[in-house]
C-alpha cells in the first residue's frame, strides 16, 4: 500500500542523512542542550554564550584539554522534553557530560544516562536527592541544589528577623513543573521547625499570566515571597511585584531568578528585589579577560557577545569551568589525554575546586569553593543573596556565602534518594 | 502500468472485501511489514528508536483514535492531550497497584479506562456540535491536566508530581524502563499499532463505521433511517479514546519513561499536533493517521538533521528555519490539496495507473 511506500522512502532518506552523523573524533565531546528559542529563550542565550565562549577560550588558550581539543555541538531543545530526548540519543555517543539546563530534560535522562553509562551535571538545578552518589552514580548537582537554596532563603528570613519567624506568612511563585515544585517539601518541613506559614501559588508555563496570582498575594499579604521561575516568568511576576507595590526587599528569587534579563523589563520597580547566587557577577575576573583576549578581540563571541558578564553568562563560564576540570582530573587519574566517558565520571568525582584551584582558573573569588566525592555529588550547598540596584543597573552582593538548613536537607535527600534506590533496584554504592 | 488492475478480478464475496483490493497494494504492504518485522529490529539503534519510530507509532496511534473520532464521526475533538494524560496516568497506577501484571494487559486496561472517560467527555456531543463541542473538549483537556497536577494520589505523593516508570517484561526482555533494548519497545509498539490499526480498519468498513460516517455526514438524516445518535456517538469516542488512550499509554511507559502532566500533555504538545496530524494527512483515512504523524513528528527531526549536519547551520539557525519551513509546508499542502496528503497519494495511484504511457 502506498503508506507504505513513502514511509519506506522518508525514512530512507532519513537514514541516508543519520549516515552522514557519525563523526569520528578523538576529541572530548561536550554536547550541548541549549535552547536560543522559545519562551525560556531570554534566560538559555547568556547562559549558552558563556559555555561557548568558555570552550572556545579554552581550545585557543591552551589547545584543549590536555592537548584533546573540546567539540561541543549545539542541540536546540526549545527546553522541550521530548525534543531534549532527541538530542541526547543524538549525541550521547561518546559524549563526556550533559548539562540538559532543564529540570525537565534532567529528570527525563537521569535513568537514560545511568544505564548508558553517560554523565549528568545539572549545576544547581535537576533532581535535588542526585547529591546521593551512594545511589545516583552517574548524576551531580554541585554546587547547591534547590533544597539548600529553600533553606537559605529561609535562613536570609529569619537572620532579617533575629531568628524568629514564627506566625509569619511566606509564599512561593513557582513554576508549575517539576523544577518549581522541587522546594515545596523542604519548605513545609520548615514551616514546621520555624513555625511560618507556606502559601503555594503556582504559575502555569510559560508564565505571562499571573495577574491572579498576584492578586492573591495583595489579598493575602504574605511577609515574604519566594520565586523558583525562569524564563519569561521572572520578568511578569517582578513587574506584576512592583505594580501591586510589593515591598521588593521581601521578594526573593532562586538563582535561576536572578538575572538582569529578569529585572530590566520592570525598570525602577525592580530596585531592591533579591536573588541568591552561587556564583558572583560582574566582567573583571581573569577569565574574562582571557575570553576577552583569545574569543571576543578576534571577532568569535559566541552569539552578539552582548551578554558579556551578566549573571547567567558567568553561570555559563562556572559551569563550562567545572566540566572542563572534570575533564583535567580525569586525565590526570588515569594517566592518559584520551579518556573515556567512565574515565570522565571518575574526573567529575573527585573534582576539588578549593580557592587555590579557582585563582589558578582565573576564578578568584567567583564562586565559593567546593568539592565531589563519592557519596556527596552535590557540592558545598553554599549560596549567597544578591539584591538588584535598578539605579546603577548592577547586582551587588548583600551577604557572604550561607550553608542551608543541612540537618533538614540531608535527611530529605536520604529520605527521598533510598525512595528511588528501591524503586529502581540500585545497590548502594561507596561502602 | 504500475497500478495497473486490467486482469485482476474478483471471483469471491472475500476478496471483493479485502482491505487490499489491488494485488500491488497488498504486495508493497507485505514487502513493508517484512522490513518491519524481519530488517528493522536488527538494525535499530536508540536514537532511531527514541527519536523517529517510537514517537512516529505512538503519535499514528493517537492520530487513528483521532481520526476515528473526528474524521469518521464528524465530532471535532481538542482534548487529545487530556485523554493521553488519562492513559498514561491509567498506566502508572495500575503498574503501581498490581506490579507482577504483565505490561501488555496493563496497556490495553488503560486504553479501557480511557475509553470510559471519553464516553463521560462525549456526553455533550449529544447536544452540542461543530465548533462548541470543540470548545467543550477544549475543557476536558484542561480539566484533566488540571486534576492530574493538583491531585496528588494520581502520582503517588512524589515530591515532584513527576511519574516514573518501572522495569516490565515481555518474555523475559524488557520492554519499559532505561534499560529496555531498542528492538522489543519498537516491536511492543509496532504489534499493538498493526493490531489496533486492522481493528480500526474493519471497524469503519462494517456497521458501526458505516453509521459513524452516517453522523458525520447529516446526523438528522442518519437518524431518520434508523442509526441511533446517542450509541453512535458514544461509540466513537469510547473507542476513540481508547486508542488515544493506549497511545497514551506507550507515549509514557514505553517512550519517556518519566513525565509531569503539565508540560507532557500540553495543548500546544499533543492536542492540536494531533489535530493537525488528521487535518494534514486526511481526515477520514487510515493512510492519512500515518501520514500525518509522518509530516508533523518525523519533517522537523528531518529538517533539523539536514540543515544542522549537511548543510553546517547552528542549531539556532537550523531552528528558525525549520519552524519556517514547516510552516510553510503545511499552508502548501493544504493549498495544493486541502484533503489531506492521502488525498494527494489516490490522485498519484490514478495517474499510476496509466503512466508512462498515458495515452
Amino acid at each position: 500500500m502506498g503508506l507504505k511506500k513513502m514511509i519506506v522512502g522518508f525514512l530512507g532518506s532519513v537514514i541516508a542523512i543519520g549516515g552522514f552523523l557519525e563523526v569520528a573524533t578523538a576529541d572530548l565531546k561536550f554536547p550541548m542542550l541549549v535552547y536560543r528559542t522559545g519562551a525560556y529563550a531570554p534566560n538559555g542565550i547568556p547562559n549558552a554564550d558563556g559555555f561557548v565562549d568558555y570552550y572556545k577560550m579554552i581550545n585557543a588558550r591552551d589547545g584543549g584539554i590536555g592537548g584533546e581539543k573540546i567539540v561541543f555541538p549545539e542541540c536546540e531543545t526549545g527546553y522541550k522534553t521530548q525534543v531534549g530526548v532527541e538530542c541526547y540519543e543524538k549525541h550521547k555517543e561518546n559524549a563526556m557530560v550533559f548539562q540538559p539546563m532543564s529540570t525537565g530534560i534532567t529528570y527525563q535522562l537521569i535513568p537514560k544516562a545511568s544505564a548508558d553509562g553517560v554523565t549528568v551535571y545539572s549545576t544547581g538545578y535537576g533532581r535535588t536527592s542526585a547529591k546521593n552518589g551512594k545511589v545516583f552514580k552517574w548524576i551531580f548537582n554541585a554546587p547547591a541544589t534547590y533544597w539548600d537554596g529553600a533553606s537559605i532563603a529561609v535562613r536570609h528570613i529569619l537572620k532579617q528577623n533575629l531568628g524568629n519567624i514564627k506566625g509569619k506568612k511566606i509564599a512561593l511563585v513557582y513554576h508549575n513543573s517539576a523544577y518549581g515544585k522541587e522546594p515545596i517539601r523542604t519548605l513545609q518541613v520548615l514551616a514546621k521547625k520555624h513555625g511560618y506559614k507556606l502559601m503555594l501559588l503556582p504559575v502555569d508555563h510559560p508564565g505571562q499570566e499571573q495577574k491572579a496570582t498576584w492578586l492573591k498575594i495583595r489579598k493575602q499579604r504574605p511577609n515574604y515571597v519566594l520565586m523558583w521561575g525562569w524564563g519569561v516568568m521572572n520578568q511578569v511576576a517582578i513587574k506584576q511585584a512592583s505594580s501591586i507595590k510589593f515591598p521588593m526587599e521581601n521578594f526573593i528569587g532562586i538563582w535561576w531568578s536572578g538575572s538582569e534579563n529578569d529585572v530590566m523589563p520592570a525598570g525602577a520597580g525592580a530596585h531592591g528585589y533579591k536573588a541568591l547566587t552561587f556564583n558572583a557577577p560582574g566582567d573583571d575576573y581573569q577569565v574574562h579577560k582571557d575570553i576577552k583576549k583569545y574569543v571576543h578581540d578576534k571577532g568569535q563571541a559566541s552569539g552578539d557577545g552582548s551578554h558579556f558578564g551578566t549573571v547567567l553568562y558567568n553561570r555559563g563560564l562556572f559551569q563550562a569551568m567545572v566540566q572542563v576540570e572534570a575533564a583535567r582530573v580525569a586525565q590526570k587519574i588515569h594517566g592518559t589525554s584520551k579518556i573515556t566517558p567512565a574515565m570522565y565520571r571518575d574526573g567529575m568525582e573527585n573534582v576539588d575546586l578549593n580557592a587555590k584551584r579557582m585563582e589558578e582558573l582565573g576564578f578568584k573569588n567567583f564562586a565559593p569553593p567546593f568539592k565531589n566525592t563519592c557519596e556527596n555529588h552535590g557540592g558545598s550547598g553554599l549560596a549567597a543573596v544578591q539584591q538588584w540596584d535598578a539605579k546603577a543597573k548592577k547586582w551587588n552582593m548583600i551577604t557572604e556565602y550561607m550553608y542551608g538548613d543541612a540537618e533538614v536537607v540531608d535527611k530529605l535527600i536520604a529520605e527521598d534518594s533510598t525512595k528511588y534506590a528501591k524503586e529502581q533496584k540500585i545497590a548502594m554504592r561507596c561502602n | 502500468m504500475i497500478y495497473k488492475e486490467t486482469g485482476q478480478f474478483k471471483s469471491t464475496y472475500e476478496s471483493d472485501h479485502s482491505i487490499f483490493p489491488l494485488i500491488q497494494d497488498k504486495i508493497a504492504f507485505n514487502i513493508l511489514m517484512l522490513v518491519a518485522f524481519l530488517v528493522v529490529p536488527f538494525f535499530i539503534d536508540s536514537y532511531w528508536e527514541k527519536a523517529i519510530l517510537i514517537p512516529f507509532l505512538i503519535y499514528s496511534m493517537a492520530a487513528i483514535g483521532l481520526n476515528i473520532l473526528t474524521g469518521y464521526c464528524g465530532q471535532v475533538s481538542l482534548g487529545t492531550g487530556g485523554f493521553m494524560a488519562v492513559g498514561a496516568f491509567a498506566t502508572y497506577k495500575i503498574m503501581t497497584f498490581f506490579p507482577e501484571l504483565n505490561i501488555m494487559i496493563i496497556v490495553l486496561l488503560s486504553g479501557v479506562i480511557t475509553a470510559f472517560v471519553g464516553i463521560l467527555f462525549g456526553l455533550p456531543s449529544l447536544r452540542i456540535k461543530g465548533f462548541y463541542l470543540a470548545v467543550a473538549t477544549l475543557a476536558s483537556q484542561f480539566f484533566i491536566i488540571w486534576l492530574f497536577n493538583k491531585v496528588p494520589w494520581f502520582y503517588n505523593y512524589s515530591d515532584t508530581g513527576q511519574i516514573t516508570v518501572s522495569e516490565r517484561t515481555m518474555f523475559g526482555v524488557a520492554v519499559t524502563g532505561a534499560n529496555a533494548p531498542p528492538y522489543a519497545t519498537y516491536l511492543f509498539c509496532l504489534i499493538l499499532v498493526i493490531i489496533l490499526g486492522f481493528a480500526a480498519k474493519n471497524m469503519i468498513r462494517s456497521k458501526i463505521g458505516r453509521s459513524w460516517m452516517a453522523i458525520r455526514d447529516m446526523d438528522i438524516a442518519a437518524e431518520i433511517i434508523g442509526v441511533p445518535p446517542l450509541k453512535t456517538k458514544l461509540s466513537a469516542f469510547a473507542i476513540s479514546s481508547f486508542y488515544i488512550g493506549i497511545a497514551g499509554s506507550l507515549y509514557f511507559a514505553v517512550y519517556l519513561g518519566a513525565l509531569e502532566v503539565t508540560e507532557s500533555f500540553d495543548i500546544m504538545a499533543i492536542s492540536f499536533p494531533v489535530l493537525f496530524m488528521i487535518i494534514i494527512g486526511g481526515l477520514g483515512s487510515m493512510l492519512g493517521s500515518f501520514l500525518g504523524a509522518a509530516f508533523i513528528v518525523l519533517l522537523p527531526i528531518f529538517l533539523k538533521n539536514v540543515m544542522v549536519d549537511l548543510i553546517g547551520l547552528s542549531a539556532v539557525t537550523a531552528k528558525h528555519f525549520e519552524i519556517t519551513i514547516w510552516g510553510l509546508l503545511m499552508v502548501v499542502f493544504l493549498i495544493l490539496e486541502p484533503h489531506g496528503l492521502a488525498r494527494l497519494w489516490s490522485i498519484a495511484k490514478e495517474k499510476l495507473r496509466k503512466w508512462p504511457f498515458p495515452y
